[in-house]
C-alpha cells in the first residue's frame, strides 16, 4: 500500500481554500452599492465565495494529486486498486455537503426576510408600469406622474409593479433588488409589491430584465437619487400631475393587451 | 413512378408531404370557407391555413418514409409483414436514410443528425457573438438577434443535447445489457425520424413573415402569445421533438426492466444503465408538461383560447410554473445520460471500479425525485406566490448533495488507480470534473433567494447555464463519442486531432464563459442585442474566446468524418473495458449476439483477480459452471 499523505492533502485544500477565497473576495462583483439590501446581499455573496473556493479547491487538489501520482506509467497495462467505496467516507460527504448547503439556505433565508422588511410605515409608494419600451412612475400620495425615477436617499420605498403588455423587469443593479412586471398586476395573486431603501445619492439605470420585444435591450430609464428631501421635494413641485383618465389601476375591464393577436410592433 | 410512390422512401415521403400538407390546408380553407370566415386569417398571430399544414404535412412525410407501415397494416386488418430484420445494419451511407429497426443504425441516424444541429445552432453562436463583440448595431438587427438566440437555444436544447444521448445510448445500452435490440424497434425508429421534424420547422420559423421565433426558447406568455407566426412552428416543433423523447424513453425503460441479461441484477447494471433508466423516468413524466405549455400557447394564438390572457381572466405567470416543471427536469434530462458516460469512460481509463457505485445509482434516483421539487427557482422574481421561495430554495439546494456525491466519488475512482490519458475521452471526463463542479457552484449561488434578486435575468445565468450545458453536457458527449467511436464505426480516430480539439474546446469554453459571470454581475442583461459601452471589453474577449470554441469543433468534425472512412481499424475491445458491448467486435455483428451472454459479476471489477462481468457465447465452453453472485467482487 503506497503510503498517501493525507495530512499534506489536507493542508493543500486548506491553503488552497485560503488563497482562492481571499483572491476572490477582493473585487466588488455586484458593483457599487446603492441601497440598505447591497451590503446585506454581497455579503451573502462572498461567504457563497467562501463555501465555493473550499469545494473547488477540494476537487482541485484531489484530481490534481491523483492524475499526477497514479498516472499509469507508459507500458503498463495493469489495473488499479480493487477499492469499491468506503462507507464511513460516503457518509461524510453527504451528510457535510447537506450541512453546508442548509445552513446557507437558513442564512440566505435571513437575508431575504430583512431586505424585505418594511421599516415603519412611512414608504415613498411609486407606482412603476412597464411596456414597450419604457418605463413610466406614479406617485400617487403626491399626485405626480413622470418619466423618471427620482426618490429621496435614506427612505424606504415601496414600488408596485404594473405591466401594460408583456412581463418586463425593474432593476436597479446598484440596489440589487428585482422583481418581474407582470400584465394583470395588481391582481391574479401577482405579488407585484416590493421595497428598496436607496441610501446613495447619484444617477442610476432601471433596466428591464426581462426579454420584452424588440426594444428589449434599449428599455432602460434614468433614476436619481436625491441627496436631501428638499431636493426631491423641489423635483416633485415640478412635476406634471397625474392625468385625469387614467383608468384605476386593475379595476374595470380593460383593453386587449399585447398578448392578443393584433399588429405588433415587432414585425 | 407510381413503383417509387408505393414503396416506403424518400420519393413517397416527399408525395406524404406534399399530400399531407395539401390535407390540412385544404381542411382549414375547406372549414373557414362553410363557416363564412375569411379564409386567409393573416393576423400576425394566427395562420391557421400555415398551421394546420405544419402538423400534418410531416405526418404525411413520416407515412411516407413508411414509419408507420407496419402499424397501419395491423390496424387494417391486413396481412402484415413480420419483421424479418433483414435490413438490419447499414452496408452503404443509404442505408441511415431509411426507416431502420437496427438500435445501432438508429444510434448512429442520432448521432449524427444531432450533430448537424449542433453545428447549425453553433453558427448562430458564432453569429451572436459577432455581433456582441462591440457596443452598437454591426451585423444584425435587434429583431434577428432575438431570433438568432432563441433558435440557437431551442436547436441545441431540443434537437441537440437531450437526443444525441438518447442516440449514443440507444447504439450502446443494449449491447451493454446483452439484448439483441431495444424492446420495441419499430418505435425507435418512428422516435428518431420525428427529431429532423423538429429541427426543420424551428428553422423554417426564419422563412415566416415576422421573422424566426424571437421570444427566447423559453418563449413566456404574453409575448409568446403575441408574437408572429414564426412562434407557431417553435410550439410545434416541441411537440415533435417531445414526442420523440417521449418515446424513446419508454422503449428504454422497457428494455432496461424486461431485457437485461440472464444474471444482470440491478446492482450489476452497468452506471450508464442507471443514468438512462433515471433520464427515462423524467423524460417520460415531465415532458407532457412542455407539451402541454406549447399547446396552450398555440391554442391561445391561433384557437383564442385565453389561458394567459390576463384581460380575459387568464393566468400570465402560470405558463412559467407548467413550462418550468418540465424544464427543470428537463436540465438533468441533458446532464444524466453525461453522468452515465463519466462514470464508463473513467473506469474504464483509469482501471478501476466506480467508487461507492451503489450510493452513484442512489444519487442518481435522489435527482430524479428532487427535480420535480425544484422548479420555481427559475421564478424568484416572477411576481408568483411569494411563500413558495423558500421551500423551493432548500429543495434546490438539497439537489446539490447527490450531485456533489457524484463528484466525490469520480475523485474516489481515480484514488490509486492506473490513470490513462491517452484517449481525448478521459481528458473530456476529467475536464467535465472541474467545469462542471463551477456550472454546480454558480447554480448553489444561484439557488440563494437574495443573489438570485440581483443576477436573475442577467449574463450571470448566461454562464451557469453554458458552464453547466457546455462544459458539463458536451463535454460528457464529447467523452462519449470518442470513447465508442472504435466500438461504433470500427476505426479508431486521431488522437492527436482529439487532443487539438480538446484544449481548443477547454481554452474557449472558459475563455468565453468565465466573463459572462463578472458582466453580469455588474449589470448586464441578457437577452440583449446591445449593452452599456462599459461592458465593450470583455464582450470583445468573450467574442474571440467563442471563436476559438467555434474554430476547434471543426476540427472534431474533420477528425470524425476523415476516421469513419479512412481511420485504422479497431479492435474489439481497444480500452480493455469489462462492460458486454466491448466484447463483441468493432461494429458489433449485425445482431449483437449469436447468443445471450450470462452475467456473472459487477461490470467494473477491475483488479480483482478472475473477476468477471460476462460470460460470452463462445466462451461458455471453458467455463463450465456459473460462477455464483459474490465470487471475488461485491454484487
Amino acid at each position: 500500500m503506497r503510503d498517501v499523505p493525507y495530512a499534506r492533502l489536507a493542508a493543500a485544500m486548506l491553503v488552497l481554500t485560503v488563497v482562492v477565497s481571499v483572491i476572490m473576495l477582493i473585487p466588488d462583483w455586484n458593483g457599487e452599492q446603492a441601497s440598505t439590501a447591497a451590503d446585506d446581499i454581497d455579503t451573502l455573496l462572498d461567504v457563497s465565495i467562501v463555501a465555493s473556493s473550499f469545494v473547488f479547491s477540494i476537487v482541485m487538489v484531489l484530481l490534481g494529486y491523483s492524475v499526477w501520482k497514479w498516472r499509469a506509467r507508459p507500458g503498463d497495462e495493469s489495473d488499479g486498486e480493487p477499492i469499491h467505496g468506503n462507507t464511513r467516507l460516503e457518509i461524510a460527504w453527504t451528510v457535510i455537503p447537506t450541512v453546508i448547503v442548509v445552513a446557507l439556505a437558513a442564512y440566505s433565508w435571513i437575508v431575504l426576510d430583512d431586505i424585505e422588511a418594511k421599516e415603519g410605515d412611512e414608504q415613498i409608494q411609486i407606482e412603476v408600469t412597464g411596456q414597450q419600451f419604457t418605463w413610466s412612475f406614479e406617485y400617487p400620495e403626491l399626485g405626480i406622474a413622470s418619466e423618471e425615477l427620482h426618490v429621496p436617499a435614506d427612505q424606504q420605498i415601496e414600488v408596485h409593479l404594473r405591466a401594460l403588455d408583456v412581463i418586463h423587469s425593474f432593476w436597479v443593479p446598484e440596489w440589487r433588488i428585482k422583481r418581474d412586471a407582470v400584465p394583470g398586476a395588481p391582481g391574479a395573486d401577482i405579488d407585484a409589491d416590493f421595497v428598496v431603501t436607496p441610501d446613495k445619492p447619484g444617477n442610476f439605470s432601471l433596466i428591464c430584465t426581462e426579454l420584452c420585444g424588440l426594444g428589449h435591450s434599449t428599455m432602460r430609464t434614468p433614476v436619481v437619487v436625491h441627496e436631501s428631501e428638499q431636493e426631491f421635494r423641489q423635483w416633485v413641485s415640478e412635476q406634471d400631475p397625474i392625468p385625469e383618465e387614467e383608468q384605476p389601476a386593475g379595476g374595470g375591464p380593460e383593453p386587449p393587451s399585447g398578448g392578443q393577436p393584433q399588429e405588433v410592433e415587432s414585425s | 413512378m407510381t413503383a417509387a410512390i408505393r414503396t416506403p422512401g424518400w420519393w413517397r415521403s416527399l408525395y406524404g408531404l406534399l399530400v399531407g400538407g395539401a390535407f390540412g390546408f385544404g381542411l382549414v380553407v375547406a372549414l373557414r370557407a362553410i363557416s363564412g370566415l375569411e379564409i386567409f386569417q393573416t393576423e400576425a398571430t394566427g395562420y391557421p391555413h400555415v398551421v394546420v399544414p405544419a402538423i400534418t404535412a410531416p405526418l404525411g412525410w413520416l407515412w411516407g418514409l413508411g414509419c408507420f407501415d407496419y402499424w397501419l397494416r395491423w390496424a387494417a386488418g391486413a396481412p402484415t409483414v413480420p419483421d424479418d430484420h433483414a435490413d438490419h445494419g447499414a452496408r452503404t451511407w443509404r442505408d441511415y436514410f431509411k426507416v431502420n429497426t437496427d438500435h445501432k443504425v438508429i444510434g448512429v441516424q442520432y448521432v449524427v443528425t444531432t450533430f448537424v444541429f449542433f453545428l447549425i445552432g453553433g453558427m448562430m453562436a458564432m453569429l451572436i457573438r459577432a455581433e456582441l463583440a462591440q457596443p452598437g448595431t454591426q451585423i444584425v438587427d435587434p429583431q434577428t438577434f432575438n431570433g438568432l438566440f432563441s433558435t440557437h437555444a431551442a436547436l441545441m436544447i431540443f434537437v441537440f443535447v437531450i437526443p444525441v444521448f438518447a442516440g449514443l445510448a440507444n447504439y450502446v445500452l443494449p449491447l451493454m445489457i446483452g439484448a439483441p435490440d431495444m424492446a420495441f424497434p419499430r418505435l425507435n425508429a418512428l422516435s428518431f425520424w420525428m427529431l429532423p421534424i423538429a429541427g426543420v420547422l424551428f428553422l423554417c420559423s426564419y422563412a415566416a413573415p415576422g421573422g424566426a421565433f424571437d421570444a427566447g426558447w423559453t418563449g413566456y406568455a404574453p409575448l409568446s402569445t403575441g408574437a408572429p407566426l414564426g412562434q407557431s412552428f417553435f410550439n410545434l416543433g416541441v411537440q415533435f421533438a417531445g414526442a420523440s423523447s417521449i418515446a424513446t424513453a419508454l422503449n428504454f425503460l422497457v428494455t432496461i426492466v424486461t431485457m437485461r441479461a440472464p444474471g444482470m441484477t440491478f446492482w450489476r447494471m452497468p452506471l450508464l444503465v442507471w443514468a438512462n433508466l433515471s433520464t427515462s423516468l423524467l423524460v417520460v413524466a415531465a415532458t407532457p408538461f412542455i407539451a402541454g405549455a406549447q399547446f396552450m400557447v398555440l391554442f391561445d394564438r391561433v384557437l383564442h383560447t385565453n389561458f394567459f390572457q390576463e384581460a380575459f381572466g387568464g393566468d400570465v405567470v402560470s405558463y412559467q410554473h407548467i413550462f418550468w416543471f418540465y424544464s427543470h427536469p428537463a436540465v438533468y434530462i441533458m446532464m444524466l445520460p453525461g453522468f452515465g458516460i463519466v462514470s464508463e469512460v473513467i473506469s474504464t481509463h483509469a482501471r478501476k471500479p466506480i467508487f461507492g457505485y451503489r450510493l452513484m445509482a442512489l444519487a442518481l434516483i435522489g435527482i430524479v425525485v428532487l427535480s420535480y421539487t425544484v422548479w420555481a427557482h427559475h421564478m424568484f422574481v416572477a411576481g408568483m406566490f411569494a411563500w413558495l421561495r423558500v421551500p423551493m430554495m432548500i429543495t434546490t439546494m438539497l439537489i446539490a448533495v447527490p450531485t456533489g456525491i457524484k463528484i466525490f466519488s469520480w475523485l474516489g475512482t481515480l484514488f490509486k488507480a492506473k490513470i490513462h490519458l491517452r484517449s481525448t475521452a478521459m481528458l473530456f471526463a476529467l475536464a467535465f470534473i472541474v467545469t462542471f463542479t463551477i456550472g454546480g457552484i454558480s447554480g448553489v449561488m444561484l439557488g440563494m433567494i437574495p443573489i438570485d434578486i440581483h443576477v436573475s435575468d442577467t449574463y450571470f445565468v448566461v454562464a451557469h447555464i453554458h458552464f453547466v450545458l457546455f462544459g458539463g453536457s458536451v463535454f460528457t458527449i464529447f467523452a462519449g463519442v470518442y470513447h465508442w467511436f472504435p466500438k461504433m464505426t470500427g476505426r479508431m480516430y486521431d488522437e492527436r486531432l482529439g487532443r487539438v480539439h480538446f484544449w481548443g474546446t477547454l481554452v474557449g469554453t472558459w475563455g468565453t464563459f468565465v466573463p459572462m459571470h463578472w458582466i453580469g454581475m455588474e449589470g448586464m442583461p441578457r437577452r440583449v442585442a446591445d449593452y452599456a459601452a462599459e461592458f465593450g471589453g470583455w464582450n470583445l474577449e468573450i467574442s474571440i474566446a467563442g471563436f476559438i470554441l467555434g474554430a476547434a469543433q471543426l476540427i472534431f468534425i474533420y477528425n470524425m468524418v476523415t476516421s469513419w472512412r479512412y481511420g485504422p481499424k479497431a479492435g474489439p475491445n481497444p480500452w480493455r473495458a469489462k462492460t458486454i458491448e466491448w466484447q463483441v467486435s468493432s461494429p458489433p455483428p449485425i445482431f449483437n449476439f449469436d447468443e445471450i451472454p450470462r452475467v456473472v459479476g459487477g461490470p467494473y471489477e477491475f483488479g480483482v483477480p478472475g473477476a468477471r462481468h460476462a460470460i460470452m457465447a463462445d466462451e461458455k465452453a471453458e467455463v463450465a459452471q456459473p460462477e455464483k453472485a459474490g465470487v471475488g467482487a461485491p454484487t
